[in-house]
């Protein structure tokens, strides 16, 4: 590999006939990636510049995929659907490593130093650990919650002491991993309620939440008292009432936490629900334009974003989290499916799919100040992820 | 599994009554609403199915997988949604005859 790095800048220099210029140094702090969910490409961002500075392909299947960050922040890692996972280097814009580590992937994390990524599997059900620098295998851990019995996993998080959270569709099970011995992870079970659908560490690294879709609640198990296993919060929210169809399951990932106060978005409803984080009560709910899919704090938590569902998937909603109701609505573009803020908040990056664009607005002013064209464009990830616990 | 089947097709009987309507008129979408559909099912579907639709969260939609059923009940399960499950109705986005029209794709190798 090294050889082939000096290859290309030594056949660089052949071409600039001024000499050898090396390409100034940079660091990545503000650099980032659009997956193209069609086509098996990234796009590579810079959000100073607020443009694309290059694109790199031959990912399979990135329907779904998502990134994680190494923490030197120069490599990203790229979970694709096919099972692909590769490790893409932000300043060669090229392929580091890649391997096909399954048969149907939904994401991955990494571990709290660095050292182990892991990937969370449909197919077949479980997650799989791997080296950061080599991608070699290191441990497997089967979804096997029943003899014979694999169950899709959702909702992989990283959690401190280098223990992976993670919930089973199939099983209602919340699972934590630790991975302390790499090669020899020790994992523990905890009954979490039906079919969750995903789940998110808490950025303190203390609290697993793991959504549930087949009743109402969200299961909650803090990673500081395992011995009091899982519990389930908001039970009353769905009570009584009838549920629209979900034409898209909510993420918890990019979930919001403001001010002493969660912001989650209620499944089959046009509501984002307010928690307080010191009791895990509903506080309040927050009607909304439609059913939320994302629902993300601006990094300072004054404002939470919101995108939605078919058939209202062109809208957004900004929450102003002081008042507690939606202060502004934009429609932005056709098909909204992601959001990212870049690292300090000034400004909001947008995925319009069907547009094939790319959308960077002011926050302050929700004024647009930058656009790129990008091939159905999904998930956005900027490197300061590489530093945030669980995610 | 088998059980499972049985009781989908148990929920599902009523509403092939529906599907059969639908072919009586069966005729295709025309040509811009086919290319909207399969957008649709590309990419709104593939967020559970997969943009290959091989499966995800929800099972794969691949013509190997799909053979054993009728167009009509496929249909059906479309447009009204599997309760008990994350798959949703989609009635509100298209109509009996085309749900007809994209299991059938779906059975022969959707189009791109």
């Amino acid at each position: 590999m090294k050889t082939k790095s000096l290859w290309r800048v030594l056949s660089l220099c052949a071409v600039a006939l001024a000499g050898c210029q090396h390409a100034p140094l940079r660091g990545t702090g503000d650099l980032g990636l659009v997956i193209e969910r069609a086509n098996g490409c990234v796009t590579l961002v810079d959000t100073t510049a607020r443009q694309a500075y290059g694109r790199v392909c031959g990912m399979g299947d990135l329907s779904h995929a998502s990134a994680v960050f190494s923490r030197d922040g120069r490599y990203a890692y790229v979970f694709g659907r096919d099972g692909g996972l590769t490790k893409l280097d932000l300043l060669e814009a090229r392929i580091e490593r890649r391997v096909i580590q399954s048969g149907n992937a939904i994401g991955g994390a990494i571990s709290q130093n660095g050292r182990i990524v892991v990937a969370q599997n449909y197919t077949p059900g479980g997650i799989k650990a791997f080296d950061a620098d080599t991608l070699a295998p290191i441990a497997e851990v089967a979804a096997e919650y029943a003899p014979g019995q694999l169950s899709k996993v959702v909702g992989l998080a990283d959690a401190p002491g280098q223990r992976f959270a993670y919930a089973l569709f199939d099983a209602g099970e919340i699972w934590v991993s630790d991975f302390s011995n790499p090669a020899h992870p020790a994992t523990q079970r905890f009954a979490a309620g039906r079919q969750p659908y995903d789940g998110l560490v808490t950025p303190d690294g203390r609290h697993y939440l793991a959504g549930l879709f087949g009743e109402d609640g969200v299961a909650l198990l803090d990673l500081w008292r395992l011995g009091d296993g899982s519990r389930k919060i908001l039970p009353q929210y769905g009570e009584h009432e009838e549920k629209r169809p979900v034409f898209k399951m909510p993420h918890l990932r990019g979930w919001a936490l403001a001010g002493g106060k969660a912001y989650l978005p209620a499944i089959g409803r046009h509501e984002v629900m307010v928690v307080d984080t010191a009791t895990w009560r509903e506080l309040a709910r927050i009607p909304v334009r439609g059913q939320p899919v994302f629902v993300m704090a601006r990094p300072d938590g004054r404002q939470v974003w919101v995108n939605f569902a078919l058939p209202d998937n062109g809208k957004i909603d900004v929450i102003d989290t002081l008042r507690g109701e939606v202060e502004h609505r934009l429609e932005p573009g056709r098909a909204i499916l992601h959001l990212e803020f870049t690292p300090r908040g000034e400004e909001v990056w947008l995925s319009a799919r069907d547009d094939g664009k790319v959308l960077i607005y002011d926050t302050a002013r929700f004024a647009r100040v930058g656009e790129m064209a990008v091939d159905s464009p999904s998930g956005i990830f900027f490197t300061s992820r590489a530093h945030r616990i669980g995610f | 599994m088998r059980r499972t089947v049985f009781a989908l097709a148990g929920f599902l009987l009523p509403l092939l009554v529906t599907g059969a309507h639908a072919e009586e008129g069966a005729s295709e979408p025309e040509s811009t609403r086919q290319q909207a559909l399969v957008h649709l099912v590309r990419q709104d579907c593939g967020a559970c199915h997969g943009l290959r639709l091989t499966g995800g969260l929800g099972p794969p939609l691949t013509p190997a997988s799909l053979e054993k059923w009728p167009p009509e009940l496929l249909a059906a399960t479309i447009v009204a949604g599997r309760p008990g499950t994350p798959m949703p109705p989609w009635r509100q986005f298209l109509t009996d005859t085309e749900a007809v029209w994209i299991a059938r794709q779906l059975q022969q190798g959707f189009p791109e």
